[in-house]
């Protein structure tokens, strides 16, 4: 079982290393990526069959166990975001071979895109605070080299603020990992919690509070989350989709680790509902704002992560299942509306939405697809948005979180605003200067090539929205193995040396 | 003990970094952030308990070091996040380097090429 749990995430850095290698070859690090995807989703397809079938799975490595060791370990959750992400890897992956340039090629893109990939899976599949900071490492470096790939005064702009400030978030990070292993001795996350209950207050709440800091940047909670808006409109179109796939994703799946198994109760947690609340209604405002596509979109990718913190935040079983069900849909369809949006910059639509439009009578089918994700992503019923925030409704009243259901219902109405918005000033009106193309325009190598992976995209949404039962009872599972903390535990320590 | 120095070390290093940050110029930036991961480098090396104990080292046939060690972990921890920092340190000076060169500036403040401020729109 060892090898089932490191596979999805020796393959994409195997690949890495590959694709590097390659690069004076035109083409070849492209092929390798690809291949390096498909791989990874087979993997990463093996190991969901099995922790759903035998549940949680652990491998520790070079030797030492898990006090000291460290422990990769995948429970339901683990499982299913480590699938999502490998999913979307393939998809972007098909998608990059008709938008990314020659020169962004040559400079390394294949690699880097997987080291991202592998950094993001690591994050996922990881039991140990100091390997989770390491990841964060890794896909940083990775999103700063994919983000200023090929130069450019917007990229480079965007660059420095985009590394700075993550920067600052994982020093942060290491700081909190340092008073955590001084106050506990261990770095395995399900040895902590009991260990933290004997050290002082103040300590344990400092590391809290620095712990969560951090990883609310990486999340691009409120009012963390400058970096985010002002760096994801400007790289390449797969870039861009890549990240809204897994950055912001890798984070708020550890915040959720972290806050149930290190520390299930403490003022930041406390904080979280406040914070999830101003993320959700900050983000929206903030996207009503822009009048260019990406950065419409960009601000959503904020907004709607403060869903997911909500679920957490509220806590319940109800909620958490309602998190990861929301957290699967808005990585399939923020992916997919980015990857529409560099199309339709393509035929004409343009990014500033005074200057688009037309897009309705040149392509019908970008329309429909786009008019999918759109409501999808409003969540209106039957799309595959509602299903998880029907969930968060459920266990905010449940709770009797009043607040926390305006929010939901309040921000989802400001959602179908900006949706609505990009739908009629980019599709229906006219466009004001020369005419939009339709996708026949496009040569067929580029048209299968952007066209696939939308439609996959399309289809697995209105999947998840027409038939959410599977997708409902696998996040009702990762919500559950994420509240036991024991089993957890239990299969960390059991880890085979 | 020894520990009260690396606190007040940690806090004038991670103190520079930030009065660098905020300097503006894009050189100092990258400066400062290397200083703040040094400081929090420090931070980790301190989690040992910095004592004065013997080197980890097990002699041969034995199954434990004889006598009190110093906890190598967080000395391995702080080898790994200073490599992790130094590739940072160096891709952010080459950046702040192409940035200045790119855009003509080196303000920060100035670098609006990714943001322009807004254009009043219909």
């Amino acid at each position: 079982m060892t090898w089932l749990v490191a596979a999805p995430l020796l393959i994409p850095f195997a690949g890495a290393a590959a694709a590097l290698l390659a690069r004076g070859r035109p083409g070849a690090p492209h092929a390798v990526a690809l291949i390096a995807c498909a791989a990874q989703l087979a993997a990463a397809a093996a190991l969901f069959e099995a922790v759903w079938r035998l549940g949680p799975q652990a491998a520790a490595f070079g030797g030492w166990g898990a006090p000291v060791g460290i422990v990769l370990a995948a429970d339901m959750l683990s499982a299913v975001m480590t699938l999502a992400a490998a999913v979307l890897g393939l998809v972007v992956a098909l998608y990059a071979a008709a938008d990314v340039g020659e020169r962004g090629r040559e400079a390394g893109f294949g690699g880097l895109f997987l080291l991202l990939l592998g950094g993001a899976t690591g994050a996922f599949l990881t039991a140990d605070l100091f390997n989770l900071y390491v990841w964060f490492e890794v896909m940083l470096i990775a999103a700063a080299g994919l983000l200023t790939l090929g130069g450019g005064a917007a990229r480079l702009d965007a660059g420095i603020k985009y590394l700075t400030l993550n920067l600052i978030a994982t020093l942060a990070f290491l700081s909190a990992v340092g008073l955590i292993y001084a106050l506990t001795g261990t770095l395995a996350m399900s040895e902590m919690a009991a260990r933290l209950a004997d050290a002082p207050p103040a300590a344990r709440e400092a590391a809290a509070m620095l712990l969560f800091a951090a990883l609310a940047a990486k999340a691009g909670l409120f009012p963390l989350f400058a970096w985010l808006p002002a760096a994801y409109h400007t790289p390449p179109t797969a870039v861009t989709a890549l990240f809204a796939a897994l950055v912001t994703k890798a984070g708020i799946y550890a915040l959720m680790r972290v806050f149930t198994v290190v520390f299930p109760d403490s003022m930041a947690a406390e904080l979280l509902p406040a914070i999830a609340i101003a993320t959700m209604v900050v983000g929206v405002i903030g996207a009503a704002a822009q009048i260019e596509t990406t950065r419409i979109l960009a601000f959503h990718i904020v907004s709607q992560i403060g869903y997911v913190a909500l679920g957490l935040a509220i806590g319940s079983a109800l909620a958490l299942t309602g998190a990861v069900l929301y957290l699967l849909h808005n990585m399939v369809v923020k992916t997919n509306l980015i990857l529409i949006a560099g199309v339709a910059r393509r035929l004409g639509g343009g990014e500033h939405l005074d200057r688009a439009g037309g897009l309705y009578g040149a392509s019908p089918a970008l329309s429909a697809l786009f008019l999918v994700s759109a409501l999808a992503m409003a969540g209106l019923p039957p799309f595959s948005g509602f299903w998880g925030k029907l969930a968060l409704s459920q266990a905010a009243v449940a709770e009797g979180d009043w607040a926390a259901l305006a929010a939901i219902l309040g921000v989802g109405f400001f959602t179908l605003y900006s949706m609505s918005k990009i739908w009629l000033k980019g599709y229906l009106k006219p466009r004001p200067q020369g005419a939009a193309r339709g996708l026949t325009a496009l040569p067929l190598r580029a048209r299968v090539a952007l066209a696939g992976p939308i439609a996959a995209l399309a289809a697995l949404s209105l999947a998840m929205g027409f038939a959410p039962e599977p997708f409902l009872l696998a996040s009702e599972r990762a919500a559950a193995s994420l509240l036991d903390v024991e089993a957890y535990a239990a299969a960390v320590r059991g880890a085979v040396r | 003990m020894t520990l009260w120095i690396f606190a007040v070390l940690a806090g004038l290093m991670a103190w520079a970094g930030v009065y660098l940050m905020l300097a503006r110029q894009a050189l100092r930036l990258a400066l400062g952030l290397t200083l703040l991961g040094g400081a929090a480098n420090i931070v980790v090396f301190a989690a040992s308990g910095a004592t004065q104990r013997a080197a980890p080292f097990v002699p041969v046939g034995a199954a434990a070091p004889a006598g009190p060690v110093a906890d190598p972990l967080p000395q391995a921890l702080v080898l790994t996040a200073i490599v992790i920092g130094f590739g940072l340190s160096v891709f952010a000076l080459a950046l702040a380097a192409a940035a200045r060169r790119r855009l003509g500036t080196d303000d920060v403040e100035a670098m609006r090429a990714a943001e322009p401020l807004a254009e009043p729109h219909a």
